[in-house]
């Protein structure tokens, strides 16, 4: 049944009118063209001095610039430790509940959408009032907040990657084979989410790379916070870091795509020379 | 129920590749009107390609499709005036059963009243009236192929496809809805194309079969003789089970069992080794304790009962009534009972095992 | 049921709570106390006593323009890029060729994900007054900013979230449109019907619901967003975020001390109607287009 179904029937006749076909080309062309076009003007305008010039002068002050590597450090400090809290506390949780109390996927499932009902901006006010200077101690307490703002997009990959395994029956498999929990843990379970892991890993990263709302209002200098600032003494390094930021995330993103894409080539082949 | 009459159906010459792969080879097909011919084949082997040719779903790259007294070949499907069902999921999910049925005459600006008495009058026929509000999420996998099939009928085409239908479908209702399909077939005369990759639907409610393998039609001929007079390896071993016995051939006969039989394929008279395909209901088994062959295996089939049986020269399945009683590992002699023999080369063989 | 199985599932109960623990208890603290910590405050004034006030203020200008504003940019924001990003959704789910459809799904999710203070510098660099885009067009003799358009007011604000808001669409829509099967499609077609009644009976009927629940969600994005608003306009665009964030600097009127948490009460209502109308949408979605 398979076969039948995977060459003539999965692809319909698109409409082969020659104005159809150029209808798509035209609408394409033009929404290549918005996309690109910012990023076009966005690099021209970092790799122009003051004069107006062609230059790296902007991309070589930037690493100069006063409070850039403090809050490029800082960023990245916070990637780190949120990082950690999700891979050592979301993605857990997410598989304990999957596996050992199924009965709670729903309110999890609830709790991993609240974050887009109730965006940045709410939770900050939220704890406004608290000023919890107890909190502000810890130099990292944006961490925990970016934890529960990546939940919709790292439990839904993790949980839609679990479901797609049907990972009860591979546990139940690998224990009724004699192997220990952490056992199963690494050579089942790990293995088979791991671009899941990977894809929301890189989701996270660019998130907290680019998250300027709470930051601001928390008053920490992470990047995007210090390039807003640093706008009002020089556009072109501001904008270089932003290009610089989003070309980041486009890299990021592209790897794991590029990794995924490479992986499952690899595990085809090895299955068909098999 | 006024009775329908169909068209017939002519490919001609079809050609048509993608993907660098050749899907149909220089296809031609006559089908006369109201006959049920079905197409069988394996995985790949072009008989969808042809069903969608016909159906409008692709132009082939050469060769023309003729309905009736029409040149199709380039003609949308919308114009096409015939019905098709496909082998799952596709009953419009947003439209009632009925709805559902309805929708061709709809298009065709049928008047409420004459819909509702001919959708009913379908689902009555397909034996589904009672679910004619039901949504297709709520019915079962044959109920919603019957759908199907009302749903194609309802507006009276000229030719009726099939597209794998049962193949979705578990075995009990497989066989029920394939007799339905042969009933109303014939009860509408209705000209239908059949594809199936399944030799038992084939052979039993088509009128012609036609075997195709890459892309080409290895023989066009009714079920019977399909059966018993396979005009290529391919056939043989894809149609019915064939064992394959290695012999001698000299000329024109090759040595069976003892006994020298005609070649029926015989186009070049060589000398050598070659496989002869024998039939299990051809293979005669006698208990003897000075043969050369052991009863390696015997499965009970019913009214009959399979042995498999080692032979120096190859192992060989033979059919033995079911109140003949041959146990596994007792020596036996077989004998061959049919007028001539079908033989493949020994590359043939090899080529054919990989299927 | 005996003591002993009793005992054993308390003891699964304790051991599940203390495994989940540290997650609820972040979860907890750190999003169900602010919200609710939100809709304490609104109903408080300055000395901690319960009052309405804070709440019919709201109602009035100039929070009922923010109100009003942001509905209006988010009305725009979730149409224009909703149709279009259908469209471009559609076409791309017609491309064959597996290299160029997997640089496009790469392209797609890096774009839905740009936004914020970055996104706004190429923005400026491209569509300001003297941006090279702006140039480009009047070097080619239409000029947006001589026909109404300004970068740093409503329509660059619509302009700059339909660069997410689009990509967002086509990340949504495509499983939707991929589960459209072709079958439906042929039926349809041998039947008798031309691609457009396809499209009128079948192919947007089912659709509906993905499209309804894609619509919803694009329209919260488009109405929570505060860094890209603010970025942009200084935060000087009336819009219910940057009300908010005002509030948040320290910018509040004397006897209206706690109305910035009546404007989060507000948001919060009309996103959890939007999250009401998304989850409806969705369940509808899944039954039809799974059977």
């Amino acid at each position: 049944m398979v076969t039948v179904l995977n060459q003539n029937t999965t692809t319909v006749a698109r409409s082969t009118t020659w104005y159809g076909s150029a209808l798509r080309g035209v609408v394409l062309a033009l929404a290549f063209v918005f996309f690109v076009a910012p990023l076009y003007a966005g690099s021209k305008f970092s790799l122009q001095n003051n004069a107006g010039a062609f230059s790296f002068s902007s991309l070589g002050d930037l690493t100069k610039a006063q409070g850039f590597s403090a809050s490029f450090l800082l960023s990245t400090e916070l990637t780190i430790v949120t990082m950690i809290g999700v891979l050592f506390l979301v993605v857990p949780t997410v598989i304990f509940i999957h596996l050992r109390v199924p009965s709670l996927t729903r309110a999890l499932e609830v709790v991993s959408l609240m974050p887009i009902v109730f965006p940045p901006i709410i939770i900050v006010l939220g704890f406004m009032h608290e000023a919890p200077g107890a909190l502000l101690v810890w130099p990292y307490h944006l961490a925990p907040m970016y934890l529960v703002l990546t939940l919709p997009f790292v439990v839904r990959s993790i949980e839609s990657g679990l479901s797609a395994l049907d990972v009860r029956t591979l546990v139940d498999a690998a224990r009724s084979l004699g192997s220990s929990f952490f056992v199963i843990l690494r050579r089942v379970l790990l293995p088979n989410l791991s671009s899941a892991l990977i894809a929301s890993s890189a989701l996270v990263i660019a998130f907290v790379y680019s998250e300027y709302t709470m930051a601001q209002f928390q008053q920490r200098p992470t990047l995007p916070v210090w390039i807003a600032q640093f706008a009002m003494s020089s556009g072109h390094i501001s904008t270089a870091a932003a290009m610089v930021s989003l070309l980041g995330a486009w890299v990021l993103l592209s790897v794991v795509l590029l990794i995924d894409l490479a992986r499952t080539t690899l595990r085809t082949k090895r299955s068909e020379s098999a | 129920m006024n009775s329908v009459s169909g068209a017939s159906v002519s490919l001609d010459s079809l050609q048509h590749s993608y993907a660098g792969v050749k899907a149909l080879d220089n296809f031609t097909l006559h089908v006369a009107p109201g006959e049920l011919v079905a197409l069988l084949g394996p995985s790949g082997c072009g008989k969808t390609t042809a069903l969608r040719a016909v159906a409008g779903f692709l132009t082939p790259d050469s060769g023309r499709v003729v309905v009736g007294d029409t040149d199709v070949t380039s003609l949308p499907s919308q114009k096409r005036d015939m019905g098709m069902v496909f082998q799952s999921y596709s009953l419009f999910p947003n439209l009632s059963v009925r709805d559902n049925v309805e929708f061709g005459l709809r298009l065709r600006r049928v008047k409420s009243a004459s819909r509702r008495s001919r959708s009913h009058e379908l689902l009555e026929m397909v034996g589904l009236a009672d679910q004619a509000v039901k949504y297709p999420h709520q019915l079962s996998g044959g109920q919603q192929q019957r759908v199907a099939l009302a749903r194609a009928l309802a507006v009276e085409p000229q030719v009726l496809l099939l597209d794998e239908p049962l193949s979705a479908l578990d075995a009990k209702v497989r066989s029920e809805l394939r007799e339905q399909i042969q009933a109303l077939q014939k009860r509408l005369s209705m000209t239908t194309i059949f594809v199936t990759h399944d030799q038992e639907e084939a052979l039993s409610i088509a009128d012609r079969v036609v075997v195709m393998n890459k892309g080409k039609a290895e023989q066009i001929s009714t079920p019977q003789e399909l059966y018993s007079q396979p005009a290529t390896t391919f056939v043989a071993e894809f149609v019915g089970v064939s064992s394959r016995y290695r012999c001698e051939r000299s000329g024109a006969t090759v040595q069976i069992f003892g006994r020298s039989v005609p070649i029926r394929n015989a186009d070049t008279q060589t000398t050598g080794q070659v496989h002869a395909l024998l039939r299990p209901e051809d293979v005669v088994v006698t208990a003897s304790d000075s043969g050369v062959a052991r009863v390696l295996r015997s499965s009970f089939l019913g009214s009959s009962v399979r042995l498999e049986v080692e032979t120096p020269h190859g192992i060989i399945r033979a059919d033995v009534p079911a109140s003949q009683v041959v146990s596994a590992g007792s020596m036996v002699e077989l004998s061959y009972r049919s007028e001539n023999v079908l033989i493949a080369t020994l590359d043939e063989s090899k080529e054919l095992r990989a299927l | 049921m005996g003591a002993g199985a009793l005992g054993r599932r308390l003891r699964r109960y304790t051991l599940n709570a203390l495994v989940l623990a540290p997650f609820v208890l972040i979860v907890s603290y750190f999003l169900f106390y602010p919200i609710l910590k939100v809709v304490e405050l609104a109903f408080q004034d300055h000395q901690g006593h319960f009052t309405t006030a804070n709440m019919v203020a709201i109602t009035k200008n100039p929070y009922r323009l923010a109100f009003s504003t942001s509905l209006k940019i988010s009305l725009y924001a979730t149409v224009i890029p909703g149709v279009l990003g259908f469209v471009l959704a559609y076409i791309l789910s017609g491309i064959k060729n597996p290299i160029v459809s997997r640089l496009v799904l790469a392209g797609k999710g890096v774009l839905a994900n740009f936004g914020g203070v970055n996104l706004v510098f190429i923005f400026v660099a491209a569509y300001g007054s003297t941006g090279y885009l702006t140039q480009w067009m009047g070097d080619l003799g239409w000029n947006p900013w001589n026909h109404g358009f300004n970068l740093f007011t409503f329509s660059g604000i619509v302009l700059i979230y339909s660069y997410f808001q689009v990509p967002l669409m086509v990340l949504i829509m495509t499983p939707a449109l991929a589960a459209l099967r072709p079958q439906w499609r042929e039926a349809a077609h041998i039947l008798g019907a031309n691609a457009f009644t396809y499209w009128r009976r079948i192919g947007l009927p089912v659709l509906a619901p993905a499209l309804i629940g894609a619509l919803t969600l694009l329209f919260g994005s488009a109405f929570s967003a505060y860094a890209t608003a603010e970025a942009l306009t200084s935060g000087s665009i009336p819009i219910v975020p940057i009300f908010i964030g005002n509030f948040l600097d320290g910018n509040v009127v004397a006897g209206q001390e706690n109305v910035g948490y009546a404007l989060g009460v507000g948001m919060m209502l009309i996103l959890v109607v939007l999250a009401i109308v998304y989850a409806w949408a969705y369940r509808r979605s899944s039954r039809w287009l799974r059977s």
